[in-house]
C-alpha cells in the first residue's frame, strides 16, 4: 500500500479541528513534500521525522514522500504533527499495519532519537477530536495526566515512537495507561485571618465573591490591599468541572500547566505586573494569537497591583474583555476567541506620596486629582465595589478576636452563591455578574419603592445606566448574602454606596 | 596530504566510472541505445544520453560506496536537476534534434568496497 492515513488536531486559540494526515509513497527521487499551508515548524517536521524514524531502526522510503494535511485550506503550524505524519509515513510504507490508525489521533513532538516530546495543547485538541468521533488517542507520555480529562476517549501513552510503532503491530502492553484520576490536592492559599482591621474591605472582598462582581482597593501603602486581594480566591467556590475543563484548556494552550496535577480545579489568580504590554494582557502574537493574562485568570481573579502606574492605555484595554466575558483576536492565520470572564480586582494608592495618614499628604490638590484621573470614567464606571481602605491605628486592637478566617467567609459566600445559581438555573447564568441588564429590568424588576433612590441617581447623574444596571447586580447579591428572596431598598442603598465616587 | 587526497578522488573517479559503466549496462540491456557518454560542454556534463526508440533518456549516474553519507539518489538535489534540464536542451540543439519527448532517469548505484553493486533506476522524476 502506497498510501495511508493518520489524524492528528490543529488548534485555532482552544477550538481545534481534526486534521486528516495521508502520506503518499510515489515514484521519483527521495524526498519529502508536506502540502496544507505548513508553517515553519511543520516544514521543518519532515527533517525531524525522517531522523527519528531511522534512530528507531526503521528505514526511511528510498523514493518520493508527499504528506497532506487535510482540510489543506486551514493554515497548520507547530510540531505536534510529528507523530502522526511519521506513523502515516510507516504504514504507507507496509512497515506498520494502517487499521489501528484509522480512530486513533496521535499528538507529540519527535526528537532526532526518537523519544516523544510534550506539546502544548493537548486538553483542548483532544476534545476536538472526540467531537470529530474518534475514540482513540495517543499522546506523550508527559501530558498523559492531562489527556485523562478528556472522557469518552481511550488515551494511551508513549515515550518514543518505537513504543507506537510496536503498539500497531499488536505487541501487549508496549504503551502506557492512564494513572489512577487522584482528586485535585486542595489549594491551601493565604488566610482571611491575617488580615488586620479593615471591616469594610472585608465585607466588599465578602460581597465581590458572593456576585463575582469587579472590585477597587484605593488606601494608603501597607494597609493590606494586596493582601486582600490575593485572599479573594481562597473565599471562591471550587470550579465545575466544565469550568475547569475550560480554564485548563487555555492553560494548556498557554503552555502553563503541570504535568503532575494539570487540572485546574480552583480559581485562578493573576496578577501581572504593572509594566506588561497590551498583547501581554489581552493576548496576541503572531501567527495565532496566543492568550493573554485576561483569559488566564478566566473563572477567577485577574489583580491589578497600582493600578494608577498602569497608564490608561492598557487598563482601557481591559474594558470590552470586562464587558463581553471573552476576547477576539484576528492575527495573520486565524481569528481564535478566548473566554475571559474574571473578576477584576484593581488596588491603587489616593495619591503619589501615599502616606500612612492621609492627611500627612504632601502633594498638591492637582496632583492627586490627576493621579486618580489615571483609572478612566469608563474603567471605573464597570467597578462595582469601590471601597477606601482605613490605616491601621492600633496592632493591639486585634489581640484579642481572632477575625474571621477564610472558611467562615467562604461558607456565606457559597450559600449566596447557590441562591443565585438557583433563581437564574433556568436561564444559564452562573452568577450575578452576568445577568445581562434588559433581564433585571422586566423579568426581575424590583419595585418601585426599592428603585426609587437609583432613580433619583439616574436623574441628577449620579449613575450612568450601565451604573444601575450594576447597581441592581450588586443589589441581587446583597440579598443573597442576606438570605432573602429580593433586594428592598436598603441594598439598593448599599449598593450605591459601594459605588460612591469618593473611593476612587 | 596532497596525494591523500589526489589517491581518494582518483579512487572516486574509479568508482564513478564503473558505475556508469554498469548504468549503461543495465540500460542497453533494457533496450535503449546510447547516444552519448559523458557528453561536456562548458556548462557542464550528462552521463548518459539514450533512447528507446521513441523518446530521448537523459539519465544522471551517482555511485557510492556506501550509505554512510545518505542514499545516492538523495544528492540529486533541485539545483542539479535544474541542470541536467538545462544541458538536455544544449544536448539537443548541439546535435540539432528538433521537438522531442524527453524523460530524466536517475540511475543510483551503491557499491561497497567488497561486496556486489547494488543499483536503484527512478525513471521520468524530474
Amino acid at each position: 500500500m502506497a498510501l495511508a492515513r493518520a489524524w492528528s488536531v490543529a488548534l485555532f486559540g482552544v477550538d481545534g479541528v481534526a486534521v486528516e494526515i495521508e502520506a503518499d509513497i510515489g515514484p521519483g527521487l527521495p524526498g519529502v513534500q508536506i502540502v496544507g499551508l505548513p508553517d515553519a515548524a511543520l516544514h521543518e517536521a519532515k527533517d525531524r521525522v525522517r531522523a527519528a524514524v531511522r534512530n528507531s531502526d526503521e528505514g526511511w522510503p528510498p523514493t518520493h514522500v508527499t504528506l497532506a494535511l487535510s482540510p489543506a485550506a486551514l493554515p497548520k503550524g507547530g510540531s505536534g504533527y510529528d507523530l502522526a505524519l511519521a506513523c502515516g509515513v510507516l504504514a504507507a510504507a507496509d512497515a506498520v499495519p494502517a487499521e489501528p490508525l484509522r480512530c486513533t489521533v496521535l499528538i507529540g513532538e519527535l526528537s532526532l532519537d526518537g523519544r516523544l516530546r510534550p506539546v502544548r495543547g493537548v486538553l483542548p485538541g483532544l476534545l476536538a477530536a472526540r467531537k470529530a468521533g474518534l475514540r482513540r488517542a495517543i499522546v506523550p507520555v508527559d501530558t498523559l495526566a492531562e489527556a485523562v480529562l478528556v472522557d469518552g476517549l481511550e488515551v494511551l501513552g508513549a515515550g518514543a515512537l518505537g513504543e507506537v510503532l510496536g503498539w500497531l503491530r499488536g505487541e501487549p502492553d508496549v504503551l502506557r495507561l492512564p494513572p489512577e484520576t487522584t482528586a485535585p490536592p486542595v489549594p491551601t492559599g493565604p488566610d482571611l485571618a491575617d488580615v488586620l482591621g479593615q471591616p469594610e474591605a472585608r465585607w466588599a472582598l465578602e460581597v465581590a465573591a458572593a456576585g463575582g462582581h469587579h472590585l477597587l482597593l484605593t488606601g494608603p501603602p501597607g494597609t493590606g490591599k494586596t493582601m486582600l486581594a490575593q485572599r479573594l480566591c481562597g473565599l471562591l467556590p471550587p470550579l465545575r468541572m466544565d469550568e475547569a475543563l475550560e480554564v485548563t484548556a487555555i492553560h494548556s494552550v498557554a503552555g502553563a500547566l503541570s504535568a503532575d496535577a494539570p487540572l485546574i480545579a480552583a480559581p485562578p489568580f493573576v496578577a501581572p505586573h504593572h509594566s506588561t504590554s497590551v498583547p501581554a494582557l489581552i493576548g496576541g502574537g503572531s501567527g495565532v494569537a496566543k492568550p493573554g493574562a485576561v483569559s488566564k485568570a478566566h473563572r477567577g481573579v485577574l489583580f491589578i497591583d497600582e493600578a494608577c502606574d498602569w497608564g490608561p492605555h492598557r487598563l482601557d484595554a481591559l474594558r470590552t474583555a470586562l464587558e463581553e466575558g471573552e476576547v477576539r483576536l484576528a492575527r495573520r492565520d486565524a481569528a481564535v476567541r478566548y473566554p475571559a470572564r474574571f473578576q477584576l480586582v484593581l488596588a491603587a494608592n489616593p495619591c503619589p506620596c501615599a502616606p500612612a495618614r492621609d492627611t500627612d499628604c504632601s502633594c498638591s490638590p492637582n496632583a492627586r486629582r490627576r493621579y486618580l484621573a489615571r483609572l478612566s470614567g469608563p474603567l471605573l464606571d464597570r467597578v462595582d465595589l469601590r471601597v477606601r481602605m482605613r490605616p491601621i491605628t492600633a496592632m493591639a486592637a486585634s489581640d484579642g478576636a481572632r477575625p474571621e478566617g477564610s472558611s467562615e467567609v467562604r461558607q456565606r459566600v457559597c450559600r449566596a452563591r447557590e441562591r443565585a445559581v438557583q433563581r437564574w438555573a433556568t436561564h444559564g447564568w452562573t452568577s450575578n455578574a452576568e445577568v445581562p441588564g434588559p433581564a433585571l429590568r422586566r423579568e426581575f424588576r424590583l419595585s418601585p419603592r426599592a428603585l426609587g433612590l437609583l432613580d433619583r441617581g439616574l436623574d441628577t447623574g449620579a449613575v450612568t445606566a450601565r451604573g444601575a444596571d450594576r447597581c441592581l447586580r450588586l443589589a441581587w447579591t446583597l440579598s443573597d448574602l442576606a438570605g432573602e428572596e429580593r433586594p428592598d431598598a436598603d441594598h439598593v442603598a448599599c449598593a450605591l454606596d459601594f459605588r460612591d465616587r469618593r473611593a476612587a | 596530504m596532497g596525494t591523500g587526497v589526489n589517491e581518494k578522488s582518483g579512487h572516486n573517479k574509479k568508482l564513478g566510472k564503473d558505475g556508469e559503466d554498469l548504468a549503461a549496462r543495465h540500460l542497453t540491456n533494457a533496450g535503449m541505445t546510447v547516444l552519448s557518454r559523458n557528453w561536456r560542454c562548458r556548462e557542464g556534463e550528462l552521463d548518459l544520453v539514450l533512447t528507446d526508440g521513441q523518446r530521448l533518456v537523459v539519465c544522471e549516474v551517482k555511485t557510492r560506496s556506501g550509505d554512510g553519507f545518505g542514499t545516492p539518489a538523495e544528492s540529486v538535489t533541485a539545483a542539479k536537476s535544474q541542470r541536467i534540464r538545462r544541458l538536455a536542451n544544449l544536448w539537443l540543439s548541439a546535435h540539432h534534434v528538433g521537438w522531442c519527448v524527453v524523460r530524466f532517469d536517475v540511475i543510483a548505484v551503491v557499491w561497497p568496497a567488497s561486496g556486489q553493486p547494488r543499483l536503484t533506476h527512478f525513471e521520468d522524476v524530474f
